[in-house]
Formats: structure tokens, C-alpha cells, sequence
């Protein structure tokens, strides 16, 4: 194959990715708070693109200088995104079909946040005022 | 540089340097916490002062605490399992005193850790808190062998169930963090207050660089100890009546 047509199926493949991308792009349905906004934090094609960008910068301004910003932080994504079961309890959002695992495992990316990170948001009376990101401070982070 | 511009510049700084040097006199004030915005400032260094006079054998709301706090459990295998803080029992042979004491990252400001570390995972912060950067830890534990302190360490499985606010996994090294996420937000390491709650109050946590901080006046009153003292890592944990 000459390297035109090398670089041409290489050219419409990556063309395809972002079809199968947007096709693929995580379904935010369901009872999670994401699901009553209308956009996230930043632009929708932004956050399909960029967002694991948003969330390494952040987390070494977290780990490193303490920083501790909600707009681009892992566990507001959780907060936010997580859906609950019938019994009320939320659903960890690496599971099958949920926010993150339904296009990672669509575009064959594999996440290693949850090795580490809780998939699911705490109930906990310590963390109730801090996972309380509203259309209002989505309004102003714009 | 002229004589007379040299002359001037290096009589204002002096000038700023004793304005802002003297002790106990600032001309800012500083704020009592953080926004969330704002990195970690050096001016702070978070300290803290163990009374062992009064803490109590067999006690161990610390450890508890520390445990729920970061959602450690273990496998059943005391030699390996996770262990942020303990405590001991200590006895002097000769005359048979006993001491009570938890054992925990020292917070040394020059940290045998840190130095050891081939990829830059631990590190100080800017306000005196060594942690461990787990996204760039490899698990060598170099870190572990170098701690005189045998303060860290290794994950050897799989963890569920972590808390969102210490996130913890297998692979890697980790140690008290000083409960850096309630720090941050101006509230007290889990430890500290359980000791409180248990009416103990042999720890006390605060910055050691401001003068008027309980910590400070308390080192500053009390003939207090760093463990292996002899090493001269500037432990940010002191010791009183060892």
C-alpha cells in the first residue's frame, strides 16, 4: 500500500472514531443528577473529548498544591453522575452500562481511576455539603 | 548599579526583612484557612505534639479513628496489612517506667522517603506534608526501607470499598497523609480529634510556624523529643515525657 492510501485510511479512520464516539457517548439518562442539566461543566463535545485531560490537571493540582476546586474534580463527576438502584443506594459508576464503563468499554479504553478511587458517592453526612453542585454553579463555572 | 541605588535597596530589604521577621508581630494577618482555589502556602507547617503523659495504655481510639477515617481494613495479616498510625507499649528495662505512644509518619522535613523515591511519588508538600502521589508510585518501597520509622505501608491486594476522600489501591505505597483532606478544609486530623472524644487530649495538631498556634506555645514551653533524633530529619511529630 503506498503511503497516500496508508495515510488516507488512517485519515477515515480517525473520521469514523468521532462518529463512533459521538454514537457511543455515554447516555446520561437514568436518575443521576447529570441527567437533570443540561450540560455539564463545560461543553458536551469538550467533556467527550477532553475530559480525561480536565481530571489529570486537576488531580496534580489536588495531590501537589492542595487545591481542591469542584469544576473539574473526580469525585464531583462521581457525585454527579452516578445513578441509584431501586433500593436507593447509588450504583458505582464503573459497573456495566453506567456513565463511565458504558463508553469506555464502546471505545475499548480501559479506566484505572477505580482501582484506586470509590466508584460511587458517600451518603456520609461529612461529604452531603460538598457533592451539591447546582445549575446555578454549573451557571457560573460557564 | 550606582553606589546610592545599591545603597537603598539593600536598606529596604533589610528593613522588610526585620518588619516581617520579627517574632509574634506581623503586618498581615494571616487568614485562619484556605479557599479551595488556593495551593498550600510554606509560611504553614503542620505539626503535631504527642503528651505521652497522657496517653493511655491500651487505648487505641487513634488507630480506630485512622482506620475509619481512610476505610483501612486488613486481611488478616498483621505484618502486611495497612497500618497508618499504631500504638506502643514501651518499657524501660532498668527501672520499669512505662510509656503509652502512638507511632506514625514523622513528617520529617527531610524525609529519607522522599529522598529514596525514584520516581518523585513521595514528596513534602508545601506545608510540611509528606505524601505519596500514588498516580506515579510503582510499588518499589524503596520508601518503606528507608523510613526509620516503619511508617508506610505496601497494598498487596485488591481493595474495595474505598472512601471517596482517600483513595487507596493495590500496587502501591502509602502512609498518614495527616488527614490532608480535612486539613485542607481546616478541620483537624481524624486522630487527634478521637483522642479528644476519648478524653485524653494527647495530641495536639497545629501549625508549627505560627507563634500563637497551641502546638507552637507548646513546644515552645515543653521539653519535647523527635524519635531517633540522631538522624536530624526535623520530624514534624514531637514527643513529650519519653
Amino acid at each position: 500500500m503506498s503511503s497516500t492510501a496508508c495515510s488516507r485510511l488512517i485519515a477515515c479512520l480517525i473520521l469514523t472514531l468521532f462518529i463512533w464516539l459521538e454514537q457511543a457517548g455515554a447516555q446520561i439518562s437514568g436518575n443521576s443528577r447529570a441527567a437533570e442539566l443540561e450540560q455539564c461543566v463545560e461543553p458536551t463535545a469538550l467533556m467527550r473529548k477532553s475530559h480525561m485531560d480536565f481530571l489529570k490537571h486537576q488531580r496534580d493540582l489536588t495531590v501537589h498544591q492542595g487545591i481542591r476546586t469542584r469544576k473539574h474534580s473526580l469525585l464531583e463527576c462521581i457525585a454527579c453522575h452516578a445513578e441509584k438502584a431501586a433500593n436507593g443506594e447509588f450504583i458505582a459508576i464503573n459497573a456495566q452500562g453506567q456513565f463511565c464503563q458504558g463508553c469506555h468499554a464502546a471505545v475499548a479504553v480501559s479506566m484505572d481511576c477505580f482501582q484506586c478511587h470509590a466508584a460511587r458517592p458517600e451518603p456520609s453526612a461529612m461529604l452531603t455539603n460538598h457533592i451539591s453542585i447546582t445549575t446555578a454553579d454549573l451557571d457560573s463555572a460557564r | 548599579m550606582n553606589r546610592v541605588r545599591r545603597t537603598f535597596f539593600t536598606q529596604a530589604a533589610a528593613g522588610v526583612a526585620i518588619l516581617s521577621l520579627a517574632p509574634g508581630f506581623r503586618l498581615v494577618e494571616l487568614a485562619v484557612g484556605k479557599s479551595d482555589d488556593e495551593p498550600v502556602s510554606p509560611s504553614v507547617r503542620w505539626g503535631m505534639l504527642v503528651d505521652t503523659s497522657k496517653c493511655a495504655q491500651g487505648c487505641t481510639a487513634c488507630v480506630e479513628a485512622c482506620n475509619e477515617e481512610h476505610g483501612l481494613y486488613g486481611f488478616g495479616r498483621a505484618e502486611s496489612d495497612a497500618q497508618w498510625i499504631r500504638k506502643m507499649e514501651l518499657r524501660d528495662e532498668q527501672t520499669g517506667k512505662t510509656h503509652s505512644l502512638p507511632m506514625l509518619c514523622q513528617h520529617c522535613a527531610d524525609p529519607p522517603c522522599v529522598d529514596v523515591c525514584p520516581t518523585g511519588a513521595s514528596f513534602v508538600r508545601d506545608d510540611g506534608i509528606v505524601l505519596v502521589d500514588k498516580h506515579i508510585c510503582i510499588g518499589c518501597r524503596y520508601c518503606m526501607l528507608a523510613c526509620p520509622y516503619k511508617a508506610r505501608s505496601f497494598i498487596h491486594e485488591e481493595l474495595n470499598n474505598q472512601r471517596p476522600h482517600a483513595p487507596r489501591g493495590k500496587g502501591t505505597v502509602e502512609s498518614c497523609t495527616f488527614c490532608v483532606h480535612r486539613v485542607d478544609k481546616d478541620l483537624t486530623p481524624a486522630c487527634v480529634e478521637a483522642c479528644s472524644a476519648a478524653g485524653h487530649g494527647a495530641l495536639i495538631f497545629g501549625d508549627l510556624n505560627d507563634q500563637r498556634d497551641p502546638v507552637a506555645q507548646k513546644l515552645r514551653d515543653l521539653p519535647s523529643t523527635q524519635v531517633r533524633d540522631d538522624l536530624k530529619l526535623n520530624t514534624a511529630v514531637r514527643y513529650y515525657g519519653i
